[in-house]
């Protein structure tokens, strides 16, 4: 069975410095790459009749987007070294979602940058980031 | 850039036409005469009582419909009440489905177009003409009513109309016809235009005027009387800019605020509760024994038993077909879940907002009684209140005895709760319009403004006659999807009893 590396990115720079390291990290050790992104989700937040009619049809929509502008980009950028990339699109509570996605994949480690796009709320409630040093379930690699 | 003229223009005429209050109260006169002659008989035809009593028979035919479908469905309300919070939880739903609306998510979305004045305003007038018996009978409709909801729910879904680019539009105008059209019945056409029109005209009225004309009421209440247009403009741009302008942050804010004012409503009921514990015991006994003898009320046990009706039904709307809108955007596999989840709306809606309010409104002593005979004193057919004040008045006294500074969480509430059932009935009424005229932006814009000059129209004036229309013409809708739903439920049935095995077999799994 082969090694699987998670990383999470959400399009900063951060989490590009984190998939250039955990690229090189795999193809020293012949690990994969699985690339994660989680689009923020509540399923008890609140919406109005007319957001609950257009929900299905901007679903499709922000997913598209996060293929084509995201995670397409991405894959090319690293397309180059050699290592075996998937990638993984899901809708919920990121950190949670990570750590589930780490553990579907069976995954080894995983890495993630250290400041994603998180603003202001980043930092009084804590970012993924440091969330996922607290709650990963492999060792998780945080880069600077 | 578009909006914005059209807003300047909704605006214009509004201040041009109430600036002058003068040309304002003869346009409201004439409105009025108009109104009255061409629509009274609508009006009495629908609140019209079974002769020799005063029981409206619109009120019997919501009642027996859910009784009806309570038998039908085997107390379906009691059966699949667990099953149905489960399914708010998310336990059923599919994690690869996450992003989708949710059922959470449709419930709350149709809780804040009902949950309003009928929870606060209505239950005070149930209880200060029907006394404390009322609650009985209010609490056992909203039971029944359960049924109703889960029946016109489930067909919502099934046989709503899904578009290629992804959007949904469901409804009783879609089951009416397309049902009928599967079980090879006629008429359905028919009942669905009639559905709509009535919609239209209860979204323009119940849903519009009539909570514009009480949010009026209320801000004047605590600030003191100024002009009602000033506020009908305020409402106006506000719901213009969520609905045309496609503002979604105002919208959004009043979905977050909703619930939590909800929540925070019968938080202070239960504090109140549990610091009079020690009368509840004597509530619960007043409200059994004014339920089967009236206790002295107008009326009687009968008279008491028709406010607790009226008002469930006035509240919850079971049975009048709006729900089925809100909920049929859901995307499930499952048509039936959405019943499920729909009927819980009833139960949050009458059996626990609505009878906090009664009690509340019992224990804090404001009804007032005769302690000679234990009998509640009773002056023009309502019973004398301790501060002389009924309707949402009534309750705001009854919180205000308890919690001092309450009165100023109720007005905002109110206001509140009043800009959202606006918001949802917006969208009711865009749907029936939609399905008359056809989808389109002009078309769609059309109705929005109409919607919006309504608003101002509704605080500004007073106009009896009209808003007694409006909620005939919501009840009207009840008459239409009612009958449509009789002749529909078989098709629920067999959708009740595949879902049910299919849960026994283990073929439908819970995900967490």
């Amino acid at each position: 069975m082969t090694t699987k590396y998670v990383v999470a990115c959400d399009g900063s720079p951060a989490s590009e410095r984190a998939l250039k390291f955990a690229v090189d990290e795999a193809r020293q050790h012949g690990a994969e790459i699985v690339i994660a992104h989680v689009l923020e989700w509540s399923p008890y937040s609140f919406l109005t009749p007319e957001e609950l009619e257009e929900r299905h049809k901007r679903r499709a929509e922000e997913l598209e987007r996060a293929r084509e502008a995201l995670v397409k980009p991405l894959l090319k950028s690293v397309a180059d070294s050699g290592v075996k990339i998937d990638s993984v699109i899901r809708y919920g509570h990121v950190a949670e979602t990570l750590v589930d996605i780490v553990e579907k994949a069976g995954a080894r480690q995983m890495f993630i940058g250290r400041t994603g796009h998180g603003g202001l709320a980043a930092r009084v409630f804590g970012s993924v980031a440091s969330t996922m040093a607290q709650i990963a379930p492999v060792p998780c690699t945080i880069v600077p | 850039m578009q909006n914005k003229k059209l807003l300047a223009g909704v605006t214009a005429t509004g201040l041009a036409l109430l600036a002058n209050p003068a040309a304002a109260s003869s346009v409201d006169e004439a409105v009025n005469q108009i109104f009255s002659s061409a629509t009274g008989w609508f009006v009495n035809f629908i609140f019209s009582p079974f002769p020799g009593t005063s029981f409206p028979w619109i009120v019997a035919w919501l009642v027996v419909a859910a009784t009806v479908f309570t038998f039908y469905f085997a107390f379906i309300q009691f059966r699949a009440f667990k099953h149905s919070i489960s399914l708010v939880k998310g336990d059923y739903s599919d994690p690869n489905d996450a992003g989708e609306v949710s059922h959470f998510q449709a419930l709350a979305t149709a809780l804040s177009g009902t949950v309003g004045l009928g929870n606060i305003a209505g239950v005070a007038v149930a209880v200060g003409i029907g006394g404390p018996g009322a609650t009985f009978w209010m609490i056992l409709a909203g039971l029944m009513g359960m049924a109703s909801k889960f029946t016109e729910c489930t067909l919502g879904v099934k046989y709503r109309n899904e578009y290629e680019d992804g959007t949904v539009s469901g409804g009783p105008m879609y089951y009416l016809t397309k049902g009928f059209n599967e079980r090879g019945l006629p008429g359905g056409k028919i009942l669905a235009v009639l559905f709509s029109v009535f919609c239209i005209l209860g979204a323009l009225g119940g849903g519009n005027m009539f909570q514009a004309n009480q949010a009026h009421q209320q801000i004047s209440g605590i600030v003191g009387g100024y002009p009602g247009w000033i506020t009908g403009v305020v409402f106006a741009v506000v719901v213009f800019a969520v609905i045309v302008g496609g503002l979604k942050s105002i919208a959004r804010v009043t979905e977050k605020v909703v619930p939590f004012m909800g929540i925070m409503y019968v938080g202070a009921a239960i504090i109140i509760l549990m610091v009079n514990y020690d009368k509840i015991g004597w509530a619960f006994g007043q409200i059994f024994a004014g339920a089967f003898t009236g206790l002295g009320v107008a009326g009687g046990m009968v008279g008491a038993l028709i406010q607790g009706f009226k008002r469930a039904a006035f509240s919850n709307e079971a049975g009048v077909g709006s729900a089925a809108i809100a909920h049929s955007a859901v995307r499930t596999k499952e048509p039936i879940t959405e019943g499920f989840v729909s009927l819980l709306e009833p139960f949050i809606d009458t059996v626990v907002i609505c009878t906090m309010t009664a009690l509340v409104i019992i224990i804090t002593g404001q009804l007032m009684i005769d302690p000679a005979t234990g009998n509640y004193l009773t002056e023009g057919g309502k019973i004398v209140t301790a501060t002389g004040v009924s309707g949402v008045g009534l309750t705001s006294a009854a919180f205000e005895s308890a919690i001092g500074w309450f009165p100023y969480v109720l007005a905002i509430a109110v206001v509140l709760f009043a800009f959202s059932t606006m918001i949802s009935w917006s969208y009711y009424g865009l749907k029936a319009w939609t399905y008359l005229f056809g989808e389109g932006k002009n078309k769609e814009i059309t109705f929005k403004v109409i919607f919006c000059i309504f608003v101002i129209i509704g605080a500004a004036a007073n106009l009896g006659p009209v808003i007694d229309f409006s909620d005939a013409a919501i009840f009207a809708m009840a008459v239409v999807n009612i009958i449509g739903l009789y002749f529909l439920m078989p098709v629920v049935k067999r959708e009740l009893g595949s879902y049910l095995a299919r849960l026994e077999s283990g073929e439908i799994k819970k995900f967490k």
